[in-house]
């Protein structure tokens, strides 16, 4: 629970065919023949008895770092305008799953991935699929916010003017919305052209998603969000996450059981590179189906 | 007793302050020595252009004989006996110290040489005569005497103020000067560089077989505007040579001075504080803005000053676009194997190659091989004479930029591994391509780190002297690389540069106490343009690291 600098996903991190010796290492190479089945079945049942219109579709998919095996067999479908949380102990590939979605993997050497992700029904994986064209779509933000070193109002243009300027008229009142949808504009209106280094971190956070939102992407990516955040302004991120699922399909990574039951609609359990449960939230935190996701929830390890 | 004492000792050393004496001490010695260098040159070279009292002295010479000497102090010096032996030999033995005088006599043309030793033992009377006047000439250094007359042309000026007079015929002559000066340089040198175009262009044309007849006219006019421009010289220096003076030398001897060989005229003895101060200004201004004269060791050094900061802004703008492009594909676009890495230790070593090593290589390869090569394919109606295949400016500062190249590269590289992972990756996530990021993140936030590099070369560059000697400075360059005939930047052409300044006014000059000033106030004018543009860059920099402050911690 408490380690989460460690979990970006990088290299080395993910360590799943660990068949150390130890009980849940055991535990978890038993039931994983007999539990896969029934991950899938969850996520279509999820999926079948609400009707949801589905973003995301993941098939069978299985991620290395150099060899090492980061995903197995994961799939999953993730349900448009709706938050989407995965939850799971540090290392366990949820962050390296979400960097699937927007292709942030192919940054890193020696990554190789099978099986598909679909998004609206295009593989984003196919090779006429430019990556940065994705991300565009695909919007992303991370554990610890990164704002540039430019003034806020360039920090939210700069996805519009990477596809092509605006007019300035245009891009003042896009700017101006992504700040209001971020809850970030009463506060920083009087000084758009002032730095962005100066925010405290809560509105830079803000500010980042203030970014991403801007350049009206169908999926947001939140990895860890409100990690490095004092309480409140964790609260006005989560507030701001209840707000945007109306318009975006939100999966969010985190290590916060409690703000994973406040703010999702699904919860998806990962432990060691696989899925081991995926369901409606309050179905998996009230009556999880396996026994591993309970033992989490519960604080039993992790 | 002694055991508590040893314990203390060891704890004292053990506290780590002997070595933080030892960090201030060499901090304070290297500070010493810096501080005490500038000072040398400052107070040596600035000391040359103050008006200095002239001195009337009557001394005794070696056989008994009263003289009588008239000049500046120059330098003082004390002799021990045993020196003294050393340098007059052992005939007249010495039990005291003695002290000397070296006194600038000037005149070189009448009774040389212009600088004379004096025992101070045997001086007997020392005057400040009011009217002493001091000459500055454009030609054998300074002269020394008394205004005895002024003629107008071959008429004597008896009316009024002698020394108003006089003035008012130099003012005369340096209108005359400033007149030539623009004829010479504007009208003249405009004619003569465009004759020299047409007849390349005639010989081009000859070359490939056609009639080159439609040039002639233009060339007749031309023809016409110099026989006019050259008559107008002719009577100007005519008009220039009509005044001259007499002058009574400390000697008795009256010599004549024609006014279009005098600079400028003073009277130290007479001069207030103010006046002297002004004298010094504009000495100081004559020193930055003049043409040297009589082989560097008088007048101004303009074109060194104009050469050295144009040598090296080309030179930064050469090197800065090679070492970022090069300092880039190492770190962003390579693939960090060891072939890299053996390439950014050829890098590195680069920078240990002696410089004289580049200036061969620069005379080899961009001179003769480039240059030679440019000449054939692009100025083939010059030949033989060279045009690019000779040293000149653009080579000297390839040569720089090459010699320098390396701490470029070194400092980008390393303003690019700082930056933080989570600001690419920022970018990338809002649909960015690498080459995006690059050039509107990464690249501003690497500033600082690339101006770090550019201010590095720029003070290795301003300081070499040994490898511009092979690609393109020269003693006395004719032209300044810019002027006003088409295309105004004339890469080609060799220049001054103060370094070899240094060198040729300190070792190469003919008269070297007069030379020695210069060489101290041209060091110390090398120092501070090194100093400007680095403090130039230094400030760019700051700015621009203000601006990213707190994305790196």
């Amino acid at each position: 629970m408490s380690s989460k600098m460690n979990d970006n996903g990088t290299p080395g991190v993910g360590r799943p065919n660990n068949e150390g010796p130890d009980s849940p290492g055991t535990h978890v190479n038993e039931s994983s023949i007999d539990t896969r089945p029934a991950v899938d079945a969850g996520a279509t049942t999820a999926s079948d008895e609400s009707t949801d219109e589905i973003s995301l579709t993941v098939r069978d998919l299985c991620l290395y770092y150099s060899g090492q095996q980061a995903l197995v067999d994961v799939s999953l479908n993730i349900p448009k305008t709706q938050v989407t949380a995965f939850i799971g102990p540090s290392g366990c590939g949820k962050s390296t799953l979400l960097r699937c979605f927007n292709r942030m993997n192919d940054l890193i050497d020696g990554v190789e991935t099978t099986g598909t992700i679909h998004l609206d029904g295009i593989d984003i994986n196919a090779k006429e699929v430019d990556a940065a064209q994705l991300r565009r779509r695909v919007g992303m933000v991370f554990q610890r916010p990164n704002p540039f070193p430019k003034t806020i109002y360039e920090n939210v243009a700069y996805g519009l003017r990477i596809q092509g300027d605006l007019q300035k008229a245009e891009m003042d009142e896009r700017v101006e919305w992504a700040l209001h949808n971020a809850a970030l504009w009463d506060e920083v209106k009087d000084r758009l052209k002032e730095s962005a280094l100066g925010l405290s971190g809560g509105q830079q956070q803000r500010l980042v998603i203030a970014r991403a939102i801007a350049v009206k992407p169908s999926v947001l990516l939140l990895d860890e969000p409100a990690s490095a955040l004092d309480p409140i302004s964790t609260l006005k991120i989560e507030e701001l996450i209840h707000q945007l699922k109306k318009d975006y399909t939100i999966v969010i990574v985190t290590h916060n059981m409690q703000q994973a039951a406040r703010v999702s609609d699904h919860t998806a359990f990962m432990y060691l590179g696989e899925l081991v449960e995926f369901g409606r939230t309050d179905t998996v935190f009230t009556n999880p189906t396996e026994s591993r996701t309970e033992d989490y929830i519960t604080g039993r390890y992790g | 007793m002694l055991k508590e004492r040893q314990t203390s000792v060891r704890s004292w050393l053990a506290s780590g302050e002997p070595w933080v004496w030892a960090n201030a001490a060499a901090v304070g010695i290297s500070v010493v020595a810096v501080a005490g260098l500038l000072l040398l040159i400052a107070i040596r070279g600035l000391a040359h252009f103050w008006p200095a009292e002239v001195r009337l002295i009557n001394f005794t010479d070696q056989f008994g004989q009263a003289q009588v000497a008239m000049g500046e102090l120059a330098d003082m010096e004390s002799l021990t006996p045993q020196r003294y032996a050393e340098v007059f030999g052992s005939s007249d033995p010495q039990t005291e110290i003695v002290q000397r005088w070296l006194l600038k006599t000037g005149n070189r043309r009448y009774s040389p040489p212009d600088f004379q030793w004096l025992f101070e033992r045997d001086v007997s009377s020392i005057e400040y005569p009011e009217h002493a006047v001091v000459l500055e000439r454009m030609e054998w250094g300074n002269a020394y005497g008394f205004l005895v007359s002024v003629y107008d042309g071959d008429r004597q000026v008896t009316s009024g103020d002698l020394w108003a007079a006089f003035q008012q015929r130099l003012e005369r002559a340096r209108d005359i000067r400033l007149q030539i000066e623009e004829l010479e340089q504007g009208t003249l040198n405009r004619i003569n560089y465009q004759l020299e175009r047409l007849r390349l262009e005639r010989r081009s044309l000859e070359f490939a077989g056609e009639s080159a007849s439609h040039l002639a006219p233009e060339e007749a006019d031309l023809n016409a505007d110099y026989l006019v421009s050259e008559s107008q010289l002719r009577d100007l220096y005519t008009s220039l040579q009509r005044d001259n003076i007499e002058l009574r030398l400390a000697s008795g001897r009256v010599v004549t001075t024609n006014l279009a060989e005098v600079v400028r005229a003073w009277r130290p003895n007479r001069m207030s504080l103010a006046d002297k101060l002004g004298h010094y200004m504009s000495s100081i201004w004559l020193f930055l803005s003049e043409q040297p004269r009589e082989a560097n060791t008088e007048g101004g050094i303009f074109p060194a000053i104009f050469g050295t900061v144009m040598m090296v802004l080309l030179m930064s703008v050469l090197v800065t676009p090679f070492g970022v492009i090069a300092a880039i594909y190492l770190r962003e676009y390579a693939h960090q194997g060891p072939f890299v890495r053996l390439i950014r230790i050829a890098v590195n070593n680069l920078a240990g190659v002696p410089s004289i090593v580049y200036g061969v290589f620069g005379l080899g390869f961009f001179v003769y091989f480039i240059g030679g090569n440019l000449d054939q394919l692009f100025f083939p109606e010059a030949l033989p004479a060279p045009t690019f295949g000779t040293p000149g400016l653009l080579w000297a500062s390839l040569t720089l930029a090459l010699l320098t190249v390396p701490v470029v590269v070194v400092s980008t590289e390393e303003g690019l591994t700082r930056i933080p992972r989570a600001i690419r990756e920022g970018s990338l996530a809002l649909g960015a391509t690498k080459a995006e990021t690059l050039f509107r993140v990464i690249l501003p936030m690497a500033s600082p780190s690339i101006l770090t590099g550019v201010i590095l070369a720029v003070a290795r560059a301003a300081g070499e002297v040994a490898p511009l000697m092979l690609v393109g400075v020269v003693k006395l360059a004719p032209t300044l690389p810019v002027d006003g005939n088409f295309p105004f930047v004339h890469l080609e052409r060799k220049f001054m540069h103060l370094g070899f300044h240094i060198y040729d006014v300190g070792f190469q000059s003919p008269n070297v106490d007069a030379a020695r000033p210069l060489v101290y106030a041209t060091a110390l004018l090398l120092v501070l343009i090194i100093v400007v543009l680095n403090l130039t860059a230094i400030m760019l920099r700051n700015r621009l690291e203000n601006r990213y402050r707190g994305v790196e911690s």
